[in-house]
């Protein structure tokens, strides 16, 4: 209990301080979860529409994959991206082992799946009360997934924010891949890791709660700027 | 230059869904002009048949031809669904939305459903997100999103049914203004009193087939198989 406490005031003193170390690592943190959100967003949502829109062989076999890959490993993803990007690896020659790169790339492997099938679902919703009214109306299946992705953005912020929460919080991977070093690959998760092996729990308490509430406060900024809660207008 | 597409022709349509047979062996001519009322009662077909040439459902036999071999022939055509359809967006977004499609400059596009929208009353709702619009007011809305591309054909699946009388008459009206502009109409109803209203001529379907074709005032003075006359004397038919 004492050392909760002491967390709690490690990371208000870590605050008040702006603490430089900190406020490197936080923006670090930020830095490749949401670069990572991005580009898995970019790829998530159409793999979802494609697949809410198109009725080929084996579709359920994919979407059972896709579900099943949103439970990855992420240390698994970690050793995958590791021997592909280290020296002896196919992409060893581009030298972003142990960059913020390579985290942002392991990120993206393992909420890429997570996003993608979260928005098929949201899309697959709303195909089905669409479905008529777009065949009706002649689109092509690229228009389709265009209009159903931009029609269904607020359910797709779900599926963004649950890749943010998960990209957030991972360690395995970006511990493998970006090898913690300071002040190059070293965020709040890596550092709670090191700080906890070093057995300064008060520190990786305070940098917990740094962590919690980052996430939160991300959440809700997100959910503020979408006006998510004033559906009245658009 | 936009291509006619009509007449169209039906020829020994038959609809099977799920092994069941709901159209059977129709066969038929949509002339260039008229406000074609389907009638029936529950079950006969008349969605189906509805949907069939517009293209949204398959069928099992039998060819639909339309003039000529263009790939326009679904461009000139609209749906207006029982349910409405209105899409997750502002009401001019969902009036802009068939123009986008189709290729017309966003600006140009906006600008016609903002004139399309003040024309059906929904000037001061141009922003609003069309989903909390009343029951009516997404029927015309959907009426006019079909309307704006100017369709020469234009296919109603019981638009008025869950609306009340000022909201049937403004939409009827709207109806009636389109087809006076060219457009040719086919609309189902279980509204007698509508098909006198707007109906140059009728169809009547019975169990999946057509049963009677003629000019509205033959039908309703002189209609030809019993089952149409049980029907219009609100007897029941199943």
């Amino acid at each position: 209990m004492n050392d909760i406490w002491l967390g709690l005031l490690n990371a208000v003193r870590l605050l008040v301080s702006l603490d430089a170390d900190l406020f490197e690592i936080v923006l670090r943190s930020l830095q490749v979860t949401i670069t990572a959100v991005i580009i898995a967003s970019l790829i998530g949502f159409p793999i979802g529409a494609w697949l809410a829109v198109n009725r080929f062989r084996h579709r359920r076999l994919a979407i059972a994959l896709l579900n099943a890959l949103m439970g990855l490993p992420p240390v698994v993803v970690g050793l995958f991206v590791y021997l592909l990007l280290s020296r002896s690896g196919p992409f060893g020659v581009l030298n972003l082992l142990f960059t913020p790169t390579a985290m942002i790339i392991a990120q993206v492997i393992i909420i890429t799946p997570l996003i993608a099938s979260i928005s098929h679902q949201a899309i697959r919703d709303l195909w089905s009360e669409y479905h008529d009214l777009l065949i009706s109306l002649h689109a092509t299946k690229w228009q389709r997934m265009k209009t159903l992705i931009w029609d269904a953005r607020r359910s797709l912020l779900t599926a963004t924010l649950a890749g943010f929460g998960r990209a957030i919080g991972e360690v395995g991977a970006i511990m493998i891949v970006g090898g913690n070093i300071d002040h190059l690959t070293r965020v709040l998760t890596t550092a709670i890791t090191l700080e906890t092996g070093k057995g300064d729990f008060a520190l990786a308490i305070g940098l917990g709660i740094i962590l919690v509430g980052l996430a939160i406060i991300i959440n809700l900024a997100i959910h503020i700027i979408s006006k998510t809660e004033r559906a009245g207008t658009w | 230059m936009v291509k006619a597409i009509l007449p169209m022709r039906l020829q020994d349509i038959c609809v099977t869904k799920s092994k069941k047979p709901i159209l059977t062996d129709i066969n038929l001519e949509i002339g260039v002009s008229g406000f074609t009322i389907v009638l029936g009662p529950n079950g006969a077909g008349k969605t189906t048949l509805l949907r069939t040439m517009h293209g949204l459902d398959r069928t099992s036999a039998g060819t639909i031809e339309w003039l000529g071999q263009n790939n326009d022939i679904r461009k000139r055509q609209a749906f207006v669904f029982q349910t409405p359809i209105v899409m997750r967006r502002s009401v001019i977004d969902n009036l802009a939305y068939p123009l986008l499609l189709n290729n017309i400059a966003k600006s140009l596009a906006l600008d016609m459903a903002k004139k399309r929208a003040i024309s059906i009353g929904l000037g001061q709702a141009l922003e609003q997100n069309a989903g909390y619009l009343s029951g009516g007011e997404k029927q015309k809305l959907a009426l006019a999103r079909a309307l704006i591309i100017n369709p020469e054909i234009l296919f109603l699946d019981e638009p008025t049914t869950n609306l009340d009388g000022a909201a049937t008459r403004e939409i009827e009206d709207m109806l009636l203004k389109a087809f006076n502009n060219g457009t040719r109409v086919i609309m189902t109803t279980h509204d007698i009193g509508q098909a006198r209203r707007l109906a140059t001529d009728i169809l009547f379907i019975y169990r999946g087939r057509l049963h009677e074709t003629s000019s509205a005032t033959a039908f309703f003075e002189n209609s030809k198989t019993p089952e149409s006359r049980a029907f219009l004397n609100g007897d029941i038919v199943e």
